[in-house]
């Protein structure tokens, strides 16, 4: 039954929504309520997620020290090389700085930094602080440029203008300003960027070895182990392969107009997405090479063949669980959705930090009726809906586990964060790995939500056995 | 001669911090009291990255609320979003009270908190309102350890506003220390039969239970009844040798005259005696059987373990009073203290630390204030550290001069636990100790070509 809770502020009534309940109208891109504990982050967080993984690159987070130390090698994308991106530089504003503004020393910090580590070019994010002192990134840059020999480019991510969404455009400005500059001339006519991925516990080298068997080449990853130098020469690939729902898909756009480059959506996901990617760039280039529908065919037919068998033994355990997720972009969703389905389980929850009207729609239409979809949630909507809907497992990030664990609900992070690899057919069972000891563990009859619920179903049969 | 070099000449950017912000120690600090929720004035991005980050220590749900500011407060000031986000709290949450803290963003706009405050009580006088507390944390301008102290300060000066009648309490000011170790420090009080309020007190707020439901605010925490009746207390206890002088500790003392015991943090075996001799004076009691107990286990400890670990070279890191009572510790039984570093400023480390190695330490450590990971690097290479002691942000370097780290304090992000470390009293000195020598048995064993089962 439908409960009315005070868990849910009014404000929030129009960012919830029931699949099968009316047309979906569900507001969102708002600012978060104040007050209201949202699960978001800033505009700084959103450009720091997509320019993290650029691994010879300098990421200097011009503000006071929490902003970049909160953000200091905490997510799990991996480089083949460089590292420079798991360190946490920052200007660390003094008073005196805010009073007297921090041009100075956002300048000083550059020269000794670049001097010390050599990048490739350096970022530098501007934090609140920044926007109020008003400092003038742009120029402070822009002499730093001329003065290093590298590009050094302002991120305009001031926290308060706006949500993640305006760091994801923040962010892709500033690579944008990298693009074109680099020698395309050796790049072969069959070839793509990747774009959107992080590299989280290496996921990206999955998949560009499945395109690598197809015989594409990719020209740059961007951002997961991603280097300067690519992205420079990233506007010589042919297509421009955009996952997730919002973080690149500008650059992608800018680089459409700017250089004529097509993109594609795709997600790597699950086995319906990650084999229709993989589809979706075999016909982009089947003119050019006649070979690659088959080539693609047969990779996919091994992969599925050595997959197949195994999800089948997870599957007999989770058939019929339910499942919550709680993602920040709702693009990885639409993917999660139907990779349940593979495991017999239903998704009944699900919520994201900014997804858009468009996707929200689309979500409805996937999900069966009475599934409960949610924009920029909070603990206490989160933790209603997990009970309302008595779910197995929860999908989130670091700050949705305890919800989960106080509910004796098992727990799956599938954020920036995570350590195990969950995209392609490799990652598909590492996820019905993760997913199957999420719910499967012994522990939670110990939990006492469902202890409690076990013993009064023992009860209830020992009073029909008597009567 | 001095060794101290507080601010290095060419202080210029920060690499790996070795502090956090200000108001996350503010925060903390609030959610050690009963029914009350941390509230940071500015916008949701702090909020939702301070959660993110205390939650990996705690494995808690950490609820902070925001005024989550847009540009439009940015600029007109933030007064109506507080407003809306206290009654959006109150509707929700129920709290008992709200702890207010700024963020840099509205310490530079120079929003006015008291003043919202004065006109918010004005506006919903007629509701059934919490205690509001504000504290002023600008980051800018210190490190978390300054938000938490502040934090503490302000809820003794805003809640405890009048003499109480005599309680026959004492007041326990622990600092940021673990959840097991505050309930370390409440039994000890009660085998003393002293009745303490201690504040903040997160063993259970932020080391609650497994429940049958999702609870809004966890239940423990220092009860506010207790709070307002802290000006009736025999005496205050605070810990911490690098405390600021307007500490909770000395306001109490200054308005009400209770007498203000300002011991180090009790770690190690002579900082701990320090601590329970108090108890002995503040109580009129002699030490329980089961500490004499404690104590002479740990002295039979330290000289069962000295040879493994005498010489051993130690790099010590983290808040500043954590620092000094790890030096205490570590110089009582052999190890050198090579470097001992705080991302803070100008808190009198260095005399500190002198003040409790006094008499053991064989030699005086290096101290660094406003330190980053970058400049402990810089040093430790050529100290040659067999040891690192702090919390889990050393860990790269540790791994990179492959030796051991002792993970003590906060953030534990990469072990199990961390909420549960005890590291205070006799009991809290022995589990460290048999952490200290096990690490450098363990660095042995792995280091031995041979692989002795036995040593
Ligand atoms: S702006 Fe200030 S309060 Fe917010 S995270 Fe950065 S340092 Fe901390
Ligand atoms: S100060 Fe601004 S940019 Fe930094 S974390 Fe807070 S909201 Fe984000």
């Amino acid at each position: 039954m439908r409960t009315t809770s005070s868990t849910i502020l009014e404000e929030r009534r129009d960012q919830i929504h029931r699949t099968g309940e009316g047309a979906i109208d569900i507001a969102c891109n708002r600012e978060s309520l104040a007050g209201a504990v949202s699960q978001r982050a800033c505009v700084f967080c959103g450009s720091r997620v997509v320019l993290y993984p650029i691994a010879d690159a300098l990421h200097l987070v011009h503000g006071p020290i929490g902003c970049a130390v909160y953000t200091w090698d905490i997510r799990g994308s991996l480089s083949s090389g460089p590292e420079l991106h798991r360190l946490s530089f920052s200007t660390d504003l003094q008073e005196t700085d805010v009073i007297f503004g921090g041009e100075k020393k956002l300048a000083a910090a550059l020269d000794e930094l670049i001097d010390r580590h050599s990048p490739k070019a350096a970022f530098v994010y501007s934090t609140c602080i920044v926007g109020l002192i008003g400092d003038d990134l742009e120029a402070v840059c822009r002499k730093m440029t001329e003065k290093k020999g590298i590009p050094v480019l302002p991120v305009m991510s001031e926290g308060f203008k706006g949500n993640k969404r305006a760091g994801y455009l923040a962010a892709c400005k500033a690579m944008f300003r990298l693009i074109g500059k680099g020698d395309t001339a050796d790049i072969s006519p069959v070839s793509i960027n990747i774009l959107g991925d992080f590299n989280l516990a290496g996921e990206i080298w999955i998949i560009r070895e499945y395109f690598e068997r197809m015989g594409v080449e990719v020209v740059a990853n961007i951002t997961g182990d991603g280097r300067v130098a690519d992205i420079a020469r990233c506007h010589g690939a042919a297509l421009n392969l955009v996952q997730c729902s919002g973080a690149t898909l500008d650059l992608a756009k800018m680089m459409q107009e700017e250089f004529g480059t097509p993109f594609k959506r795709v997600s790597y996901l699950g086995i319906e997405d990650m084999a229709d990617s993989l589809y979706q760039v075999a016909d982009f280039f089947k003119d050019m090479d006649p070979g690659i529908v088959e080539r693609t065919q047969a990779l996919v037919r091994e992969e599925l063949g050595k997959l197949m068998p195994e999800l089948a033994r997870y599957r007999r355990d989770l058939e019929g669980k339910k499942v919550a997720m709680y993602v920040g972009g709702s693009f990885k969703a639409f993917s999660l959705v139907k990779a349940f389905r593979h495991l017999g389980m239903k998704v009944v929850v699900v919520g994201s930090q900014t997804g858009t009207k468009e996707d929200y729609a689309e979500l409805a239409e996937i999900t069966d009726p009475g599934t409960v979809i949610i924009d920029d949630a909070n603990p206490l909507e989160l933790s209603h809906f997990i009970k309302e809907k008595d779910v197995d497992v929860f999908v989130g990030g670091v700050k949705e586990r305890p919800i989960a664990y106080k509910l004796g609900v098992g727990f799956c992070d599938h954020n920036h964060e995570r350590k195990e690899a969950l995209e392609g057919f490799r990652g598909m069972l590492n996820f019905a790995r993760e997913i199957h000891s999420s719910a499967m563990s012994p522990v939670w009859q110990f939990a006492p939500r469902r202890a409690n619920r076990a013993n009064l179903a023992k009860e209830a049969r020992k009073e029909a056995a008597n009567e | 001669m001095s060794k101290v070099k507080t601010a290095r000449p060419n202080f210029v950017s920060t690499t790996n911090a070795c502090k956090l912000c200000t108001p996350l120690g503010a925060s903390l600090a609030f959610r050690g009291v009963e029914g009350a929720i941390p509230f940071l004035h500015g916008s949701q991005g702090c909020a939702t990255y301070m959660r993110r980050y205390i939650i990996s220590h705690f494995r808690e749900p950490v609820d902070i609320a925001s005024s989550a500011l847009g540009e439009k407060n940015a600029i007109y000031g933030g007064g109506p979003n507080l407003k809306k986000g206290i009654l959006n709290v109150m509707k929700k949450y129920e709290p008992k009270l709200i702890g207010v803290a700024t963020t840099c963003l509205t310490e530079t706009i120079g929003d006015d908190v008291p003043m919202y405050f004065g006109e918010f009580y004005k506006e919903f006088g007629d509701l059934d309102l919490p205690e509001l507390v504000r504290v002023s944390t600008p980051s800018y301008n210190g490190t978390h350890m300054d938000g938490w102290h502040g934090a503490v300060r302000s809820m003794v000066e805003q809640l405890c506003l009048e003499k109480a009648p005599a309680t026959g309490r004492v007041n326990i000011l622990p600092s940021l220390v673990s959840c097991e170790d505050v309930r370390h420090l409440r039994d000890i009080c009660d085998h003393f039969g002293i009745e303490a309020t201690i504040l903040p007190d997160i063993s259970e707020t932020l080391d609650g239970p497994a429940l049958e439901d999702y609870v809004k605010i966890p239940e423990g925490g220092t009860p506010i009844g207790d709070i307002k009746t802290m000006s009736g207390s025999r005496a205050t206890i605070e810990f911490g040798r690098c405390l600021p002088a307007k500490s909770g500790g000395a306001s109490l003392e200054e308005r009400f005259g209770i007498p203000n015991h300002r011991l180090g943090l009790p770690m190690g075996l002579r900082e701990s005696d320090r601590f329970f001799e108090t108890l002995e004076d503040i109580s009129g009691k002699a030490m329980p059987r089961r500490y004499e107990l404690e104590r002479g286990r740990l002295v039979d400890a330290y000289v069962d373990g000295h040879k493994y670990i005498f010489g051993k070279r130690a790099v010590v890191y983290g808040e500043e009073d954590l620092v000094v009572g790890l030096c205490a510790f570590l110089s009582e039984i052999g190890v050198d203290v090579v470097l001992a570093g705080t991302g803070a400023r100008n808190k009198g480390l260095e005399k500190a630390i002198a003040k409790v190695t006094d008499g053991v330490a064989r030699i005086a450590p290096e101290v660094r204030e406003a330190v980053d990971f970058h400049d402990i690097a810089a040093e430790a290479g050529e100290l040659a550290p067999d040891l690192l002691v702090g919390h889990s942000k050393g860990y790269r370097y540790a791994k990179a001069w492959n030796v051991p780290l002792v993970r003590v304090g906060f953030p534990i992000h990469d072990r199990f636990g961390g909420q549960r470390t005890l590291t205070l009293g006799y009991k809290g000195t022995q589990a460290l100790f048999d952490r200290v020598v096990n690490a450098v048995i363990e660095k042995k064993q792995a280091d031995s070509p041979i692989g002795y089962g036995y040593i």
